[in-house]
């Protein structure tokens, strides 16, 4: 998958996620950026993210993650 | 469909506003904040705004030791204890392995003091989860020989839970085992997700779990479906009796007619449980008859049926008669139907109705409905098997007066027999169930668990009245329940009456007031005062009181309040003989 399709397909799932049209992510975006993502809605978001995209997220990349940069790394090479 | 958890998330959002609030607690040894939301969120899809408080993570012990907790200051209606199967293996592999035989009773034991300790602190109902039966395979299929593996331990304790729940009348099972087994391990559970976050069902099952545990609360605050409406060809049988004729329909056990043998024995188990039958076909009436009559492979017979509709007219029209006739909501009804044209015209014309939208192929019919849960119960006595009959002798009465020109001589020829008498333990379950199952002759329509009823009963505060009625055509068995409390100022007041409206406008209603009366003169008071709280469902009540000789004292909005004085009272007019004890 491209790494602007990534995008595009991830955007719609943090929208979605956190209610709220006016989201879009980039390499730098972290949890301190939006409002609600907390350790709760990260599952959340993790639960989506895996889901729109057919792949399955190690524990270890679902804690790991330092921003939405490494979790489009991860995505684009397995997606 | 079930809604997914996003969008269960954005319903725990809304305000709730106009809908029923219920207050909730939610408490666990695991995370307990995403069931919470699924909670919320699945209690606004099905009308009721849940008050909750969700304890956090891991406080099942701090928040029921604790008599000043927020657990018990908050006095939630419902108490979901959420327990998880990896918690319970901690404890069981803390234990050397010699010692395991007897886990279950123990962790039983643990659970049951703490329903014992929530109930001497508040009155609420609990619902408690079972545990998924998770194989450790430490002994492969051997598990099944060591008494104390952990395969045959967890069942065990699954099985008590389910022992202690009949014997605690206000704990119920939120089964979580019986959910892992539908959804499978991977559809119930993600491993990642409780070692992160310690979460031990997965978000895509919680909607499942939220609407299992929906169903108990909706079915405790009287709200269940009580009657089937059946269609025939093709839904109870294969194939069309008026074309195919009595031989050629597909019933038995060879075949496809084994789905549909299959589908009348569970419709037949739901008859025995209580729930009404009634057939709504497009036939001539013989023919549709003809089956039950004369098929040997049928397992559903007449006698099953409470109210047999057949004719050419349009189905909605039919099935208002059939909820007109039974005297039942028609949002306690649903409507079987293989064909889709009747689902939808049904479907449009009477929207409270249920109308599964059944599979094509009948193979599926069974497991589809099974899998609907329409029929959740909040309560299960006796007499529920007697319902059927009733029904079918309510249609004999309904007969019979068409013959008599005046209504009293009618009312005679009944021959009414009544009983009044004090609860006793084994009136508890059907009183307990009626003050649930009753919303249009209910006065004050509050809901009692069967232990509360045995409390009051016991209690020198109150005094309590159960009514039987039989006639000639046959026993109505209890239908009215009377709690009189006794306050100051030699004043008795009636602090609930309902009736099962079976029973409407015989004398019934004359008869229990009158009764109201002598017990209040034998006991020495002087006032009886009645309330009326008015409800969606409450107005057939709302002016009962003062056309039965009480006097209107106060009005508060829509509620109202009346007062008779017991030496001054002129007993009601009554057809009903009492029965001497």
């Amino acid at each position: 998958m491209t790494r602007t399709a990534v995008y595009e397909k991830l955007n719609k799932v943090f929208r979605d996620v956190f209610d709220d049209d006016s989201i879009t992510v980039n390499d730098a975006t972290t949890a301190n950026d939006i409002e609600d993502w907390d350790s709760l809605e990260h599952i959340n978001l993790m639960t989506s993210v895996q889901k729109a995209f057919k792949v399955k997220l190690t524990m270890g990349e679902i804690s790991g993650l330092k921003n939405v940069g490494e979790l489009v790394d991860i995505l684009e090479k397995r997606a | 469909m079930i809604p997914s958890f996003n969008e269960l998330k954005k319903a725990a959002k809304q305000s709730g506003e106009g809908m029923k609030t219920i207050r909730f607690a939610v408490v666990g040894d695991c995370a307990t904040q995403h069931v919470s939301t699924a909670l919320r969120g699945y209690a606004h899809t099905v009308g009721y705004h849940f008050d909750l408080f969700d304890a956090d993570y891991n406080q099942l012990d701090a928040q029921t030791m604790d008599p000043g907790s927020e657990l018990y200051a908050h006095s939630p209606a419902f108490t979901l204890l959420y327990n998880c199967t990896e918690k319970l293996y901690e404890s069981y592999a803390a234990l050397p392995m010699e010692g395991r035989g007897d886990f279950a009773e123990r962790a039983y034991a643990a659970i049951a003091g703490r329903w014992e300790r929530i109930s001497s602190v508040i009155s609420t109902r609990i619902l408690q989860t079972n545990f998924p039966e998770e194989d450790d395979r430490v002994f492969g299929s051997y598990a099944f020989k060591v008494p104390g593996a952990f395969i045959n331990q967890v069942r065990k304790l699954n099985v008590l839970l389910a022992e202690g729940a009949q014997s605690h009348k206000n704990v119920f099972i939120a089964d979580a085992a019986g959910l892992r087994n539908e959804l499978g391990r991977e559809g119930f559970s993600d491993p990642g997700l409780y070692y992160l976050a310690k979460l031990p069902m997965k978000t895509d099952a919680l909607p499942y779990f939220a609407k299992a545990v929906l169903d108990t609360v909706s079915a405790a605050e009287g709200r269940f479906r009580k009657c089937a409406v059946l269609d025939l060809d093709n839904t109870l049988w294969g194939g069309v009796i008026g074309d195919d004729g009595l031989e050629g329909i597909a019933i038995g056990e060879l075949g496809t007619g084994h789905a549909f043998t299959d589908l009348q024995r569970w419709l037949k188990e739901l008859r025995e449980r209580g729930v009404i039958l009634a057939v709504c076909s497009k036939n001539n009436e013989d023919t549709a008859k003809e089956p039950f009559e004369k098929h040997p492979e049928m397992v559903l017979h007449l006698s099953d049926i409470s109210m047999f509709v057949a004719n050419w007219e349009d189905k909605a029209t039919n099935i208002r008669r059939i909820q007109s006739t039974l005297n039942i909501g028609m949002d306690s009804m649903v409507f079987l139907d293989d064909n889709p044209f009747e689902r939808n015209l049904v479907r449009s014309l009477i929207p409270e109705i249920t109308v599964p939208e059944l599979p094509e192929d009948p193979a599926e019919y069974l497991s589809y409905l099974r899998s609907l849960n329409l029929f959740e119960t909040a309560s299960y006595s006796g007499e529920d098997r007697e319902r059927t009959a009733q029904y079918q002798a309510e249609i004999g009465r309904a007969a019979l007066m068409d013959q008599f020109a005046d209504f009293d001589d009618y009312l005679k020829s009944l021959e009414m027999i009544a009983k009044a008498a004090p609860f006793d333990k084994f009136s508890y379950p059907r009183v307990s169930q009626l003050t649930q199952r009753s919303n249009q002759f209910n006065l004050r329509t509050v809901r009692y668990t069967e232990a509360e009823i045995e409390e009051i009963a016991e209690s020198d505060k109150y005094l309590t009245l159960y009514f039987t009625l039989r006639d000639k055509f046959g026993d109505h068995g209890l239908i009215s329940v009377v709690i009189l409390e006794k306050r100051e100022n030699k004043t008795l007041f009636i602090h609930e009456w309902l009736m099962s409206c079976r029973v409407l406008k015989r004398g019934m209603e004359e008869f229990i007031v009158n009764t109201i009366l002598e017990t209040a003169a034998e006991h020495g008071f002087e006032t009886v005062t009645g309330e009326y709280l008015k409800t969606p469902k409450n107005a057939m009540v709302k002016d009962i009181y003062s056309r039965l000789g009480f006097t209107l004292t106060g009005e508060d909005g829509e509620n109202r309040t009346y007062t008779a004085s017991v030496s001054s009272f002129t007993p009601n007019k009554t057809l009903i003989a009492r029965e001497i004890n």
